[in-house]
């Protein structure tokens, strides 16, 4: 019998460990990601003539960090690792890969998607001014390229990547003005059974609280934002809020950064027709799987944060326990023992996981809140009172009919950074839950592709 | 007015490159984007509303930093790398289409 054909695509913590057990399992995978190097987005690494070290690049997770990347490039002579290699679709069976300007279809008897994250962003007055960066943008300038966003910073939104990222900042030697977070701080009392799952990830949560006391950042909990200031020409100038007490206050900077911890990058499920459902808990929609991975469809297998954010830690789990499964569903033997135990580390990430979506909770009244002049949609300028005027004069309560007459999650991101307040402002508005306005579908190409005609 | 900051890893070879015409210096390993927001404070204007932009996500899933050569490639800003003697617009070079008047 010929080898099977395994597809990885990503080579962040989910796809290398999910590599690395093909390759112990005699199969030589075809990986495909898109970024230049591997690492994905929380283990990205820098350039090759670059020379912080790995402690000052990555923290606590340096030691992660570094066996992953040294398991990468040991793995590199037994896969077919292809970089700078976007997938755009999966239909009939097949992969469809564009790189420059060449483009392939390549046929698979296992996929396992491990397509990771992008930042998860509610809407505010002032964010399409230049300065405003998505919180995980803001941290890939200092990891990969060691700059900052700005020379004044104010971190708003919230979740642990908002402590982590401002504090990385601090580190660094940049100007960081305020933290702002959204979440009161009672939610995390509430959420601390959850949270002591991983008592030292808690831990290290806490010391960064510290770094940043310490540095003297003011630090706000249970603010609502009401405007980042700017202007057309020169960009961000600063943002206005509320404190929790109610007081509006305003803060002089030349850069945001926000973001509401993160979105699973589903697009690709989507499109192999995985099924879907709603988790109420983060009020987002997530492909199905069960424990190990397997998808609703056979032959297709999820992981990482690209199914549901789990972090990191649980990434690298979930990606050897998919990997496990696919290789089981070929008929090659696998080692229960091991697949039982990757399960339980997953629950525990699980368990963990449920704490921070509790502490930090998505602030879904924002959106319902935004002023009619707030851009929604910051690809194309349509603004909140663009969307209600859209529900008012066409009824459209379902996402893709509001998209196909208001052309929010139309543009450029395609859906990506609006998609989610866009959902809960269709639901507050037409008075129901969101789960009803139902999701964005997954279009192909997942993201722009070059139209080349060349003499060959 | 640069809008990035450099903090760090400074230590690396110049590299000279032309953005809208206009000569600017940048580091060898910089991206795009950090080259021409270290050099100024914008990446182009916006084609739905008054503002400039700057970028947003730096992950290549947002498409807000989009540039192109001056024969008319298209160029993700956060995820191509400079390269000594680029020459970079930040609007689209006008194409011609054959027209039947």
């Amino acid at each position: 019998m010929a080898e099977p054909r395994i597809i990885i695509v990503g080579a962040g913590p989910s796809g290398t460990r999910a590599a690395q057990a093909c390759v112990a399992a005699g199969i030589r995978p075809i990986v495909i990601d898109e970024g230049r190097r591997d690492g994905g987005q929380i283990y990205r690494r820098q350039p090759d003539n670059f020379t912080r070290p790995y402690a000052k690049l990555y923290g606590t997770e340096a030691g992660r960090a570094q066996a992953l990347h040294e398991t990468f490039d040991a793995l590199k002579g037994a896969i077919d690792y292809r970089p700078e290699t976007l997938v755009w679709n999966i239909a009939a069976g097949q992969v469809w890969t564009a790189s420059g300007t060449a483009q392939e279809a390549i046929p698979f008897d296992a996929l396992l998607l491990c397509t990771g994250a992008t930042d998860r962003l509610m809407p505010v007055k002032g964010w399409n001014y230049a300065g405003t960066y998505s919180l995980g943008g803001s941290q890939v300038a200092l990891k990969s390229q060691a700059v900052s966003i700005g020379h004044k910073v104010v971190f708003m939104g919230s979740g642990p990547l908002l402590y982590l990222v401002a504090s990385q900042y601090v580190e660094a030697g940049a100007d960081v003005a305020a933290v702002l977070d959204t979440a009161p701080f009672s939610a995390r009392l509430k959420a601390l059974p959850d949270l002591l799952a991983m008592p030292s990830v808690l831990w290290n949560g806490v010391a960064l609280t510290q770094t940043l006391k310490r540095a003297g950042v003011t630090v706000q909990h249970g603010v609502t934002p009401v405007e980042i200031i700017g202007d057309v020409e020169s960009g961000v100038g600063g943002v206005r809020f509320r404190t929790a007490s109610g007081r509006e206050d305003t803060i002089a900077c030349d850069a945001v950064a926000m973001g509401h911890h993160l979105r699973p990058e589903t697009q690709l499920a989507d499109l192999a027709r995985c099924a879907f459902a709603f988790d109420p808990l983060t009020r987002q929609w997530l492909p199905e799987r069960d424990g190990d991975g397997r998808a609703s469809v056979a032959g297709v297998y999820l992981a990482g944060d690209g199914a549901k954010i789990l972090g990191a830690r649980s990434a690298e789990a979930s990606g050897r326990l998919a990997a496990l499964a696919a290789l089981a569903d070929l008929g090659l033997p696998v080692d229960k023992g091991e697949t039982a135990s990757l399960r339980g580390d997953v629950a525990n990430y699980a368990k963990f996981a449920r704490g921070l979506a509790q502490a930090f909770p998505w602030p879904a009244q924002q959106a319902a809140a935004l002023p009619d002049d707030a851009i929604l949609c910051r690809c194309e300028g349509v603004t909140a009172g663009n969307l209600r005027a859209v529900m008012r004069e066409t009824g459209a309560k379902e996402a893709n009919r509001a998209k196909a007459f208001s052309r929010v999650g139309m543009g450029r991101c395609q859906g990506r950074y609006c998609g989610l307040a866009a959902a809960e402002l269709i639901a507050a508005e037409a008075d129901m839950p969101v789960e009803q306005v139902g999701r964005l579908r997954g279009q192909a190409p997942v993201k722009p592709l070059t139209i080349s005609i060349g003499d060959e | 007015m640069s809008r990035f900051v450099r903090l760090g890893e400074t230590d690396r070879p110049s590299v000279a490159l032309h953005v809208d015409g206009a000569p600017i210096q940048a580091l060898e390993g910089d991206t795009l984007m950090v080259a021409l927001l270290s050099a100024g404070d914008r990446l182009r204007q916006s084609e739905f509303g008054p503002e400039k932009r700057a970028g947003f996500c730096l992950m290549g899933a947002c498409q807000d930093c989009w540039v192109w050569t001056e024969s008319g490639d298209r160029l993700r800003a956060c995820s191509t790398l400079v390269a000594p003697g680029q020459r970079i617009l930040t609007s689209q070079p006008e194409a011609s289409w054959p027209s039947h008047v």
